[in-house]
């Protein structure tokens, strides 16, 4: 059975146009003038109970008005969504039961108070019972990692517990759809990998259903087998994340470091060259290439060292978007 | 039945604590609320070198109830609201089942019992200062006035989180609320007894919500004879048409924040 059905889902906001200088403001309070712009354009995809899915794309491609649309926050233009059986858009309590969404670290705690009170009120709003209250914060702390941080208020928090306060409050009442904007945005390096191994962990111990946007790749590839791929508020890309990258990068960095300095000319022949600091280079060679270019840089350069790697997923990424779409 | 009261008592609890982490705000709030204690001592000064019906006595004892009546009726919600809308914190609001309005009405509530002692405390050291001021409203006087006092802080309340609602499309709704509390000011009692206003004018104030914000449940605890049926029956009136205004104007509001975007 399918948990989140998208289908043709549109979103147009009315954008406000005003001319700049006295005379346009004057105007614009007088008349407005709107222009429509399509923030969401005929998508249409479904997520089985379970999956943990991946949500790309660049700023302001659309991602979070569709997870705004997925939980009900606004209203699509056209096309229809269910989730979890119900139109998200009524907002029924049941439905409310059943998901939550993560928006920033700034959202549901109380910022004078330790995390326990705010807790204690979603508790009370989502009908716990003492018990369950007890065990389910009990039980989400551990997995979390935290611990005496819940009784210190949360100003005094750093960025990275505070993000873990935010994502118990957020799933105090178990829900089975986890929608989270960019949960890992700003952490640090340790903080990610916690915020990711707890997504994972949940995930796993309850079967929920994840949809999660990041910028952070790392995020991607732990957690997503499948990822959407949104550009200028249109799908490009659903399926696997391996497919999209053997589709896609069919090629590989190549680090060269020379005795001599070079300029960028001379390199450019080669492949194709991503930067050049000194006597060091990146090129972006496609696969078939391989073995003929090193083969001429190693013939007509003198090298001290070179390394092959797959290119970052950011690369390949960035890729799809410049094409615009994926055949 | 037993879960909403339970989901009372949480907020309630929490947002106590949460006032209480502002001690000294709240002793500051309170003393800005001395407007009428101010006002005091300017009307009874007046009413020495003229006579206007009401001695000196009454003033005094008038503008200490103006001053524990606006203790539990000041609201503050427009500001919070308006804080919400353009902070996006509504939208993570809207996605619990609970009416956000809850949590303003309760923290409104907690933070009244979180000021209730200095306010006393206030008073007390009022009596000490002039003992001839001193009186005992019987128990009738302080259980009607505790009614009207409640409605009047509901009624206060529906009448602010109404114009708030129009933060949903001009996200500065609290300039509405500046003008309109320039009427509250004068109509409601604050300034001056209504008693001391042409009696034309005095029937046409009885007809709008403001007297019954101040003036009506200051003088049921003073003990002045009123029309106690009458006043009530206007109060809840216009707590009815605030409600209605408030959830008219919250679903249309509703709808134009999602269409811009929530």
């Amino acid at each position: 059975m399918t948990i989140i059905a998208v289908d043709h889902l549109s979103k147009i906001y009315p954008v406000a146009l005003k001319e700049p200088g006295l005379r346009g403001t004057l105007s614009h309070f007088f008349q407005r003038k709107y222009r429509s712009v399509a923030a969401v354009q005929d998508v249409s995809f479904s997520i089985e109970p379970g999956e943990v899915v991946g949500f790309l794309g660049p700023n302001g491609a659309g991602k979070t008005t569709t997870l705004k649309m997925l939980t009900g926050l606004i209203h699509p233009s056209e096309g229809k969504v269910w989730v979890a059986g119900h139109i998200p858009f009524r907002r029924e309590a049941a439905f409310l039961q059943k998901i939550t969404l993560v928006m920033g670290q700034k959202q549901q705690l109380i910022w004078d108070l330790p995390t326990l009170d705010s807790l204690r009120i979603n508790a009370a709003i989502y009908d716990l019972s003492d018990t369950e209250f007890r065990q389910r914060v009990g039980e989400l702390a551990e997995m979390l990692a935290l611990d005496r941080q819940l009784t210190q208020p949360v100003r005094k928090l750093s960025l990275g517990e505070r993000m873990k306060a935010e994502l118990l409050a957020a799933l105090l009442h178990r829900p089975q759809v986890l929608f989270l904007d960019e949960p890992t945005l700003g952490l640090d390096v340790n903080a990610q990998v916690g915020v990711r191994e707890f997504l994972k962990a949940y995930n796993e111990r309850y079967q929920a259903t994840v949809l999660l946007t990041s910028h952070y790749m790392a995020d991607i590839t732990a957690l997503c087998d499948r990822v959407l791929m949104i550009h200028q508020g249109k799908l490009i890309y659903d399926g696997s994340l391996d497919r999209l990258l053997n589709q896609f990068a069919p090629c590989r960095e190549v680090t060269v470091e020379f005795r001599q300095n070079q300029t960028p000319e001379t390199l450019t022949t080669f492949a194709e060259l991503q930067f050049l600091e000194g006597r060091v280079a990146h090129f972006i060679v496609p696969q078939a290439d391989l073995t003929h270019t090193i083969a001429r840089l190693l013939a007509e350069h003198e090298v001290v060292d070179l390394t092959v790697t797959d290119p970052p997923i950011e690369e390949v990424i960035g890729r799809v978007f410049q094409v615009g779409a994926v055949s | 039945m037993p879960h909403v009261l339970k989901k009372a008592a949480a907020l309630l609890t929490v947002y106590y604590a949460y006032m209480l982490e502002y001690r000294a705000e709240l002793v500051l709030w309170v003393l800005s609320g001395t407007l009428p204690l101010i006002l005091m001592g300017v009307w009874v000064r007046a009413s020495q070198s003229a006579n206007f019906g009401l001695s000196a006595e009454a003033l005094v004892r008038y503008f200490l109830a103006v001053f524990l009546v606006r203790q539990f009726t000041v609201v503050w919600v427009i500001w919070e609201f308006e804080r919400e809308i353009v902070e996006g914190r509504l939208s993570s609001r809207l996605l619990q089942p609970l009416d956000p309005g809850w949590h303003h009405f309760t923290s409104h509530l907690a933070e009244k019992a979180a000021r209730l002692p200095f306010a006393l405390a206030l008073l007390a050291l009022f009596f000490a200062l002039y003992p001839e001021a001193f009186w005992v409203p019987s128990l009738g006087q302080v259980l009607l006035a505790a009614v009207a006092i409640a409605l009047a802080y509901i009624l206060r309340f529906l009448m602010q989180y109404t114009v708030a609602m129009f933060a949903f499309w001009t996200e500065r709704a609290s300039a509405l609320e500046n003008f309109s509390f320039l009427f509250y000011l004068f109509l409601s009692g604050m300034i001056a007894p209504l008693e001391l206003f042409p009696p034309t004018v005095q029937q046409v104030i009885a007809w709008t919500p403001f007297p019954y914000m101040i003036n009506f449940p200051a003088n049921l605890l003073i003990g002045l004879p009123m029309n106690v049926v009458q006043g009530f029956a206007i109060t809840l009136l216009w707590c009815g048409i605030f409600f209605g205004l408030n959830r008219l104007l919250w679903r249309r509001g509703l709808r134009h924040y999602s269409g811009m975007g929530a």
